[in-house]
């Protein structure tokens, strides 16, 4: 690890925060689109058999 | 005789489509984040191993690649948010009321996080983590407008009324970027003025600026990666709800 010199506290905590932040964005992303796409097909093979010609008629 | 009236759309109405946006900007998300991914590496790499020391700040010069592309973010994301409220009031294009709603939480953080690093990097420049001047609380204000639009697209049902009502609330709240912009010209400030986009070049030296770029074009192609998923997800939850509505409406007639 390189010498951040006298105030690497500073230097380290404002890169920790930022990768928690940007990582926490990222996942809140990711996991937000896997819910809504698991919603989004649950309530599409419920209106499928309404498509069936019988219903149709 | 044709009874066909309706006009051919135009390529870039035909992209805008919701449905065909999600279709052709899909392939798009995976060569984005490698290069994303790509440029975070080297742009680390040249903040912490291949960049010298500032003559004054030492190292806490480092500091500097992570707080101005989130600085600059805040306000990108910001304008952005305002030229997609032009379309949605202009326009009324559903796919401008989606980067809208899409936006705000991306520009919420990234304002967050350059109030954070400006801080931090405050305390051992200027001996103060926080001081109540002109650009600093001019972004702090941005960060209010941004949660305030967040909350707001939360308390409508109606994600079409919202939209309108949201895209005036952003164009107002607009007239917060210049005043972030020119508060160090304007104002006495502990901040510094521009230093790389200025008239007469920038004043810092090529083996500083380099992992600045470097940085700067990782969190833009970040905050791009991210808005784009975001939109996608957004469109489809708008189809969550109409087919909700659809069902309950089967299901009472």
């Amino acid at each position: 690890m390189i010498d951040l010199g006298p105030h690497a506290i500073f230097i380290i905590w404002a890169y920790f925060g930022v990768a928690l932040g940007v990582f926490g964005l990222i996942g809140w992303t990711l996991l937000d689109a896997r819910a809504t796409a698991r919603k989004l097909a649950a309530l599409e093979a419920r209106k499928a058999p309404r498509r069936t010609p019988e219903s149709t008629v | 005789m044709s009874n066909d009236t309706t006009r051919p759309q135009a390529w870039w109405q035909r992209m805008a489509h919701p449905g065909q946006f999600v279709a052709w900007s899909a392939p798009l998300l995976w060569p984005l984040t490698i290069l994303t991914a790509a440029l975070f590496a080297l742009g680390l790499w040249f903040s912490f191993f291949n960049s010298p020391q500032d003559y004054q700040m030492g190292d806490t010069v480092r500091i500097m690649y992570v707080h101005v592309p989130n600085a600059w973010l805040s306000q990108f994301v910001y304008a952005m948010m305002a030229v997609s409220a032009l379309g949605t009031l202009v326009w009324r294009h559903p796919l401008a009321d989606v980067s809208m709603k899409a936006a705000a939480p991306l520009g919420a953080l990234f304002t967050a996080l350059a109030l954070f690093t400006g801080a931090l990097w405050g305390r051992p420049t200027w001996g103060t983590f926080w001081e109540w001047d002109g650009r600093m609380t001019s972004t702090l204000v941005l960060l209010f407008i941004y949660l305030g639009i967040i909350a707001l697209w939360r308390a409508f049902d109606d994600q079409l009324r919202a939209a309108r009502v949201i895209a005036v609330f952003t164009l107002v709240g607009a007239i917060n970027i210049p005043i972030i912009k020119f508060s160090v010209d304007w104002w006495s400030t502990l901040h510094q003025p521009a230093s790389v986009f200025r008239p007469d070049g920038p004043t810092m030296p090529g083996s500083i600026l380099t992992p600045l770029f470097m940085m700067f074009f990782a969190f833009t192609l970040l905050f791009l990666v991210l808005h784009l998923k975001a939109m996608h997800t957004e469109i489809k939850r708008r189809r969550v709800m109409t087919l909700q509505r659809k069902l309950a409406q089967g299901a009472a007639a």
